[in-house]
């Protein structure tokens, strides 16, 4: 890929300023991030930093307080609820649940989408499913509940469904979390594949290392509602690598932390840090008083 | 802890002040979330309407026949044999219950007239709109509810799917088809019921069955039916809104919560609907 080329052309998806949040709790707090066309964005964070929040908000299911996101150069936080249909054909999501409704086979459940916004007849719509299902290794499972599958092959119906309308951007929450090392290389295999070869952008969500070095040609890392950085796998790679004394950035220093998953650093500390005692402090002065 | 300072007096003073003021945020709050409610059910009802209404459109998407079929069958079917037990039930003690007052009279076999009357106008409808709300309501609530939690409806719209094309103009359009059959099947059901007692008290078969032809008019059993279509509006509207409107966060709480609900809305809204139609037909000479 080329990437001068890439980075002249608009980006697929803008997000400038993103606030947002629940009652009381900042969740989001002024996110801007650019991901470009054909490119695997990697989007990390610890658990409960809001990476699902985010991800929502790009699809339009959760409107953001403040800032703006922009698909395909429109800006989604403005749009009328017609043209945000019209958007959301253009792209799919793999919920990190799978999110595969409960009442249709697994094979309905990918022909649905095809079946409202297309014009197709029903046997190319079986035709198309059969070629969607292979793809994630599925096929011989069309016609089971989704009750009936497990959490892996939940996933792999998800994202088939998600891909049944030849997307341009694919967003992935946790995609390989839950699964068995085989299946979460297999999936990382898939979004590599299904990136380059249907010439699609995709945003992962994940906390799998691993995956995130194996898939990713830029990653992004959250913490507490802001990026803390955004850059090519390959910085992520030395930051990972470097050696502890090496970095004199706390930020960098964290995020090596976070990255190697080691049990011991600046998020810990930060942990440490906290007023756990004077907590426990207020507790016994209440119940004094 | 507050100061021991205020006397007893104080104290009874404040209370029934405090009492009130209690009991008028419970007021407010409840009515501010009522009509948050409503407001919210007239929205849907709005967006059913339309969605409904462009799926027969020529130019517009087609509705999906099977999903109809589908939540007929289970909106209707099971609740039949229910219906017709409760509406035979009824159909048999009303008689009872009337009859010795009317033979005082020597007008026994007016039972028929007024067991014709009650079960057209009013208990066929009545009865198999509450047998459904339980029946009908719950479940959809419930489905629905469930559908929030697990992120289906989420996926939905992120796939650019209506849930309200998808999911509630089927379960409304069901609801109302099968709570103008039930009705009928109600109606036929509690005046056999009627007519079994008769039989045990010595009305002649005959005479019954020409006092019920009498009784019930067209203007009778169309107000009736008019009826069952908007309790199962009403049924549809309610369960839909209040399954739609659990929270992903709230689990199988706020599923409960939804289901039971349902339950109750629906069992007053159905009244309320009947008083407001009872009191127009009457006013507009329907029940002469
Ligand atoms: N609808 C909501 N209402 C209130 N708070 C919410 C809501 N959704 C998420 N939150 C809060 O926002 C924070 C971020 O949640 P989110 O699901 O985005 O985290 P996450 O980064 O995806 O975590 P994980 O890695 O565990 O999936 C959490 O603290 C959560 O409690
Ligand atoms: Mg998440």
């Amino acid at each position: 890929m080329n990437h001068a080329e890439t980075n002249q052309r608009e980006p697929v998806i803008r997000v400038q300023n993103l606030t947002k949040r629940f009652g009381s709790q900042p969740v989001l707090q002024g996110i801007t991030l650019d991901i470009h066309h054909g490119e695997i964005m990697v989007v990390m964070g610890g658990s409960g930093c809001g990476k699902s929040t985010f991800l929502r908000h790009l699809i339009g299911s959760i409107a953001p307080d403040n800032g703006n996101i922009y698909l395909f150069g429109r800006d989604i936080t403005t749009l009328s609820e017609d043209a945000l249909t019209e958007i959301r054909k253009r792209f799919g999501i793999l919920f990190q649940s799978g999110a595969l409704i409960n009442s249709l086979t697994v094979g309905e459940n990918v022909a649905l989408p095809l079946r409202e916004h297309t014009q197709l007849d029903a046997t190319t719509i079986e035709i198309m499913v059969k070629i969607k299902l292979e793809l994630v290794g599925l096929r011989e499972h069309a016609d089971k509940m989704p009750a009936q599958l497990s959490g892996g092959m939940k996933k792999r119906a998800g994202l088939a469904r998600a891909i049944a309308l030849d997307p341009q951007i694919l967003f992935y929450d946790e995609p390989s979390a839950g699964l068995d090392p085989v299946t979460s290389a297999q999936i990382d295999q898939l979004i590599i594949a299904l990136t380059r070869k249907l010439d699609v952008t995709s945003v992962v969500v994940t906390h799998e290392m691993d995956s995130a070095f194996t898939i990713a040609d830029r990653m992004c890392m959250l913490d507490k509602g802001v990026v803390l950085k955004i850059g090519s796998r390959s910085e992520f790679q030395r930051l990972r690598e470097a050696a502890a004394d090496e970095l004199k950035d706390e930020n960098e220093q964290l995020i090596r932390q976070f990255l190697r998953g080691d049990a011991d650093g600046p998020i810990t500390r930060r942990k440490e840090r906290s007023d756990y005692e004077e907590d426990l402090m207020m507790v016994q002065t209440r119940a004094d008083a | 802890m507050r100061s021991t300072s205020d006397g007893e007096n104080d104290k009874t003073i404040t209370w029934p002040v405090r009492w009130l003021a209690g009991l008028g945020g419970v007021i407010l709050r409840t009515s501010r979330r009522s009509l948050g409610a409503l407001g919210g059910m007239q929205l849907l009802l709005t967006e059913t309407a339309h969605q409904t209404l462009t799926g027969c459109l020529p130019g517009g998407k087609r509705l999906s026949r099977g999903a109809l079929f589908f939540q007929m069958v289970r909106v209707g079917v099971r609740a039949i044999p229910i219906v017709i037990l409760v509406e035979l039930a009824l159909g048999m003690i009303l008689p009872l219950q009337t009859y010795p007052k009317l033979d005082e009279f020597g007008q026994a076999e007016q039972i028929a007239t007024i067991n014709s009357i009650a079960a057209f106008r009013e208990l066929g409808a009545l009865m198999t709109a509450i047998v459904l709300s339980g029946f009908a309501g719950a479940s959809i609530a419930a489905e629905l509810g469930t559908m929030v939690t697990a992120e289906e409806i989420e996926a939905m719209e992120a796939m650019a799917l209506k849930p309200v094309r998808f999911l509630v103009v089927p379960r409304m359009i069901a609801t109302v088809i099968m709570m103008v059959l039930l009705t009928v099947i109600a109606d036929v059901v509690m005046v056999f019921g009627g007519y079994l007692t008769g039989l045990r008290l010595g009305v002649d078969g005959q005479v019954y069955y020409q006092l019920t032809r009498e009784a019930v008019n067209v203007a009778g059993f169309i107000t009736g039916l008019v009826k069952a279509g908007v309790f199962g509006v009403l049924i549809g509207l309610i369960s839909c809104y209040l399954g739609l409107n659990v929270k992903p966060w709230e689990g199988s709480e706020g599923v409960g919560r939804a289901t039971t609900n349902t339950v109750v809305y629906c069992i007053v809204a159905i009244i309320g609907a009947d008083a407001v139609f009872t009191v127009i037909f009457y006013a507009y000479g329907l029940f002469n």
